[in-house]
């Protein structure tokens, strides 16, 4: 099913006539209603009416990160706060908190996105919908929350934490589809396995993972584990929470609801645009929002867009799996390094668990980075030559993927501690004074 | 006539071993053998108990890794020879040691080591066509 054919399935003519229609709208109530962005423009050269086409997205300035925090709390509000309805923040990982609001308009914009996603996952009205992300000021839990409800299903708001708890609600309840972060899905299919209950044994059919990058050994331990279909959800806080993009049946990228939001992929050093299937900087405009717009907002996500057509009938365009942040890449010893590139090494090797702690640091003047990663359960170790093995396959399969060293420790199973919203991969040690 | 060996996967940390001998003494579980083999990293602590099953449970219950598997428990003359007598026995069957630790002696004076060995009913037949002692579990205790 399809839950708004008219505009997941428009032909590329109208989608179009759509977005133009919008983005002018957009950039003249921006540039009438936050004096910050008015100014950026004007400094640019740039006024509202000098947006004629879709292409013309380009002449305008991006708004960063930085932006959002140089004028925190509320510098970007397009609307007083009697006319926004919600608060909505994301954890800057430096920093202070980005605080978005949001109007009626566009808290039903939000569900209209996450209930397209829940429908791509095969969702419906007689389903039961466990949401396992945390509620509250991430937009998790009660983004998918909104969705569940705008298509109807019965809501379970379980939020994060007591897996044994979510287990039994799951079995008890008959939870159809999961929603919460894929590492948190992991911790429960690794709770299900230990509890000896079969996949068979829950109901559950399709889960929707998010709001961290994820790869497909871990998808397909997750469905492995849960017997289920997984789907990806993307989104951000500042573009409106999760929903911006999901996959569909295909499995063949994330459809973006671009009547909503308009993507671009830029060089992120040049900050040109780059074409579809080329992998750059993931950029949106938003193309409805009235609370706090966002006009070429640089995502720091990297990933790239595909045109072609979707086998499931719907023509919006599609972005790729998220491989790498901006932000979370690590540069060590000079080389780009991504925590994901790790998570693919560790998952093609059966002897290992997907916890896994990169360790970076600096002795001297040379950068070191370190992997602590847990053996699995139930291994026999008896052998100081199985280990060495090990250690030696292992660091052979990072170095070939990062071109760098990087050393291997194992941990016992279940040492590192577990995840029940975004795991923190990455320790950097370093300092730069 | 093997006996189950219990191996404990140890991070090498100040204090992580006597983390283990503290859980093991807990739960009165004694050591009649023990030995550790390790890197600079690691450590696997090898060691014979009286219920190897329970308490690798136990230990596993506390977050380290514990396997068993199978060792012969070989009795030793004490003499000189004592030890060659028995490599030879099995190097002439071609069978390769991968390890070998001592413990206690045994009623007669003599010394009993345990013993991990390619293909180990192969070694315990050789051995036995040789004359050699070997030991259970309850042999074992003192």
């Amino acid at each position: 099913m399809i839950w708004n054919k008219e505009m997941e399935c428009a032909d590329r003519e109208t989608m179009c006539a759509v977005q133009l229609e919008r983005l002018q709208a957009t950039v003249k109530y921006e540039y009438e209603h936050v004096p910050y962005y008015a100014a950026k423009m004007d400094k640019a050269g740039v006024k509202p009416e000098d947006i004629r086409t879709l292409e013309d997205i380009a002449l305008l300035p991006f708004i960063t990160k930085e932006d959002l925090a140089d004028n925190y709390p509320s510098g970007l509000f397009a609307q007083p706060m009697e006319n926004i309805v919600r608060i909505q923040s994301s954890s800057g990982t430096t920093g202070k908190p980005k605080i978005i609001g949001y109007t009626e308009g566009d808290m039903a914009d939000w569900a209209e996105s996450v209930a397209r996603g829940l429908t791509m996952c095969g969702a419906g009205k007689n389903d039961v919908i466990h949401i396992a992300y945390g509620y509250g000021l991430f937009t998790g839990g009660l983004g998918a929350h909104a969705g569940a409800e705008a298509i109807g299903a019965t809501v379970l708001p379980m939020s994060t934490g007591n897996t044994a708890r979510q287990i039994m609600f799951m079995q008890d309840m008959k939870s159809d589809v999961l929603c919460c972060t894929p590492s948190y899905a992991l911790t429960i299919a690794e709770a299900v396995e230990k509890a000896g209950i079969r996949p068979e044994d829950l109901r559950l059919r399709a889960g929707l993972f998010g709001a961290e990058p994820w790869t497909q050994s871990m998808r397909d331990k997750i469905e492995k584990g849960l017997g289920i279909r997984a789907h990806d959800i993307y989104g951000l806080t500042e573009i409106t929470g999760p929903g911006v993009s999901t996959s569909c049946e295909e499995n063949c990228g994330m459809h973006i609801q671009e009547d909503l939001f308009y993507p671009e992929i830029i060089d992120p050093e040049t900050l040109k645009p780059l074409p579809a299937g080329e992998s750059g900087e993931l950029v949106f405009t938003t193309l409805n929002k009235r609370g706090v717009p966002m006009i070429r907002y640089r995502t720091r996500d990297i990933c790239y867009l595909m045109d072609e057509k979707c086998e499931c009938g719907r023509t919006t365009v599609r972005m790729s799996r998220v491989f790498g942040r901006t932000d979370d890449m690590l540069i060590v010893k000079g080389v780009n390094v991504f925590p994901s590139q790790v998570e693919t090494v560790i998952a093609e090797f059966d002897e290992l668990t997907l916890n896994y702690k990169l360790l970076v640091d600096r002795k001297g003047a040379s950068d070191t980075i370190e992997l602590m990663v847990e053996f699995a359960e139930g291994l026999i170790i008896d052998d100081i030559e199985f280990v060495e093995n090990m250690r030696k396959r292992v660091e052979h399969a990072l170095r070939e993927i990062l071109q760098i060293g990087c050393k291997v420790r194992f941990l016992n199973a279940g040492a590192l501690p577990r995840s029940e919203g975004k795991a923190v991969r990455v320790e950097d040690r370093r300092r730069f004074e | 006539m093997a006996v189950k060996q219990l191996s404990i996967f140890v991070e090498n940390e100040t204090g992580r071993l006597a983390n283990l001998t503290q859980i093991l003494a807990d739960h009165g579980i004694d050591l009649n053998a023990a030995t550790i083999a390790e890197t600079g990293e690691y450590g696997i602590l090898r060691c014979i108990v009286q219920n190897p099953e329970e308490a690798a449970k136990v230990l596993a219950k506390e977050g380290f890794m514990a396997s068993t598997s199978d060792v012969l428990a070989v009795s030793i003359d004490n003499r000189p020879g004592g030890l060659n007598r028995i490599l030879q026995a099995l190097a002439g069957a071609g069978i390769g040691v991968k390890y070998i630790y001592s413990t206690i002696q045994d009623a007669k004076g003599g010394a009993v080591i345990m013993m991990k060995t390619e293909d180990p009913e192969r070694a315990e037949r050789i051995l036995k066509e040789n004359g050699v002692d070997l030991y259970d579990i309850g042999e074992l205790k003192q």
